[in-house]
């Protein structure tokens, strides 16, 4: 017997509605401003980084306090890479700056993954925070000024996509959109894989997965340099999308915004983290129009988020495990 | 490099690493017997030093504030036990992780609202304002000798509440095994409430007697917390007498490390932990995981 993984779409309905919400977002720069192409791009990127998040959180059980400098780091190797008037393509700054990403994140993990519950979240925080005042204390990336950058180019087979300016920020969209699909396409496939089940089967009982054979060690060091890389795809089209680096993208208030976004999107799905990072974007935007006091409002509906989300959130795809495998799950 | 220099830089390592252990004994105790991750818990430093400046600013003596700040501690603790954390013992860490990160926010931007977002520096009181002769070439800050003798006075009185009171035992056995707590019928709502307030407190008086020595400024909270959390982990979950050797042990390599080596210094701190990782991932004093 073997279902549909709990957190991706159990009816041809459900992929279908998915499918409808990734086309509503290719068509929305045809019907908003410019304006609001680059505050979309913003929450896709952001997206992003959620989903690759929820391989820790969401699939894993594991909730990182560090992810964030994953995602800072690979936007400081695209300065380093594409510094101000030299600007590099993007098929060779996204491998090398999601490369530098999982390192760090292998690293890091090798160390982390040795503690559990609170411990993890100290740690992963601390080791963040180490990466954070490299950039913050020391001159390499501009300090805690930061610095510009040459966004990377969009080119292959030796033709760059020369756009207008006009519409660049389209351009950026599209070129974010497309990745996010992506990651949510390999992420989707990795759960049906007999590795992502053992991920979901960590979550769920661990020392159960060890008993039965499993190197559960192993299984949650390969997720957390898996998400470190698709992190770093994130912070590669922030440096992309916004030509600047400074040490606040290193800082731990990113991965904890992202993890934000995930619960308010739902613990229990894979394209959660992506509705609840545009849900956060538009909330906060709308904020910043009522008033100045931005990170009040954004405390305040954190607070009321955890006080009225229900905690079974996280349960929701163990309600359903009744129903599946008769649909969608026809795979022996 | 002088001796006297030297001397200097231990007394000031020793200075900050007592400092730190006020605000990482109050975290350890919420962790280990209330078992919550408190973000926040850097934040009430940052309301302990803004308090100092606030009342040296309005009665324009430093002297008031220690008291405004345990009292101020106190209450705040308790109100945010009451009506907050309460309801945050046996949920997921990621909502414990989001609810401390939303107070947060609303503390540094009610100390925006409040106070502004301008750095202030908050005098010595002027009779602490001179330097002590320990030999004749070498002379220290009074008003730093003072805080290491605060901070040892509490640090020996948090000492005997854990050790040798009635109260003290339940927190320790609650640390350690919560059930047992339970089935002897002991209040543990009372305990609670006692473990959030004085670990608050603890976090507002360093931030008060911090305040001449450091300047008072926005997000200052954050570096602190993040440190505290560096010195739970080496000193192991719960464990006050580790937490107290840690933050001693982090406080004198900090500052000798920006002494000396100042390029590594801002790191040094973080592959200590790494190594204690490797070698006891439970901490030095831990016994629980």
């Amino acid at each position: 017997m073997n279902h549909t993984p709990a957190m991706l779409p159990r009816t041809r309905t459900g992929w279908l509605l998915i499918a409808t919400g990734f086309a509503a977002l290719a068509l929305a720069p045809f019907a908003v401003s410019s304006y609001h192409v680059e505050l979309l791009t913003t929450a896709l990127i952001a997206a992003m980084l959620a989903l690759s998040l929820q391989l820790l959180v969401g699939v894993t059980g594991l909730v990182s306090l560090g992810h964030g400098a994953f995602y800072g780091l690979a936007a400081y190797v695209v300065y380093f890479l594409s510094p101000e008037g030299a600007a590099k393509p993007m098929w060779m700054t996204l491998p090398i700056a999601m490369a530098a990403a999982a390192l760090a994140a292998f690293i890091v993990g090798l160390f982390a993954l040795r503690t559990k519950g609170f411990f993890f979240l100290m740690v992963t925080l601390a080791f963040g925070q180490m990466i954070f005042f490299v950039f913050h204390d020391t001159g390499i990336g501009g300090g805690t000024d930061g610095a510009y950058l040459a966004k990377p180019t969009v080119s292959a087979l030796g033709y760059t996509l020369e756009l207008p300016r006009r519409q660049r920020p389209i351009g950026t969209f599209y070129v974010a959109l497309i990745q996010l699909i992506l990651m949510y396409a390999a992420l989707a496939a990795l759960l049906s894989t007999l590795y992502g089940r053992t991920l979901e089967g960590i979550r769920i009982n661990e020392s159960r997965m060890r008993a039965i054979g499993f190197d559960t060690q192993r299984a949650k060091l390969i997720a957390f340099t898996l998400a470190g890389a698709l992190a770093g795809a994130a912070g590669h089209m922030w440096a992309m999308h916004r030509g600047v680096v400074n040490p606040e993208i290193v800082g731990w208030h990113k991965s904890a915004e992202a993890l934000l976004m995930i619960l308010l999107g739902g613990l229990g799905t894979l394209h959660g983290p992506i509705i609840g990072a545009i849900a956060y974007l538009g909330l906060t935007e709308v904020a910043q129009l009522v008033t100045e006091r931005k990170l009040l409002v954004e405390g305040l509906v954190i607070l009321a988020a955890v006080l009225i989300l229900p905690k079974g959130l996280s349960g929701l795809g163990y309600r359903r495990k009744s129903k599946a495998g008769t649909k969608t799950g026809g795979r022996e | 490099m002088s001796l006297s220099v030297f001397f200097a830089q231990i007394l000031n390592g020793l200075q900050y690493g007592l400092l730190l252990f006020l605000i990482a004994s109050g975290l350890t105790l919420i962790f280990g017997v209330l078992g919550v991750i408190n973000l926040a818990h850097g934040s009430m430093f940052m309301i302990g030093a803004y308090t100092a400046f606030w009342v040296a600013r309005t009665t324009g003596s430093l002297w008031f504030a220690l008291p405004v700040a345990i009292v101020g501690g106190i209450v705040l603790g308790t109100l945010l036990e009451r009506f907050l954390f309460r309801y945050f013992y046996k949920r997921e860490h990621l909502d414990q992780v989001l609810l401390t990160f939303a107070l947060i926010l609303i503390f540094e931007e009610m100390r925006s609202l409040l106070l502004g977002n301008d750095f202030h520096s908050v005098p010595v009181p002027a009779a602490l304002d001179f330097s002590v002769s320990i030999t004749s070439t070498f002379a220290y800050s009074a008003y730093r000798l003072v805080v290491i003798g605060v901070c040892l006075v509490l640090a020996a009185a948090l000492f005997y509440w854990i050790e040798r009171t009635k109260m003290g035992a339940i927190i320790r056995a609650a640390a350690e095994k919560p059930e047992v707590v339970d089935i002897l019928g002991i209040d543990a709502r009372r305990i609670h409430m006692t473990v959030f307030a004085v670990g608050t407190a603890l976090a507002l008086i360093a931030g008060a007697l911090n305040a001449p020595l450091s300047s008072v400024y926005p997000n200052m909270g954050d570096g602190l917390l993040i440190i505290s959390f560096v010195v739970v982990v080496i000193g192991g979950l719960g464990s006050v007498s580790g937490a107290f050797w840690s933050a001693l042990l982090i406080g004198m390599i900090d500052t000798l490390g920006k002494a000396y080596t100042p390029k590594i210094a801002g790191i040094a701190i973080y592959l200590l932990m790494a190594a204690v990782l490797l070698w006891r991932p439970t901490g030095l004093f831990g016994q629980r995981t």
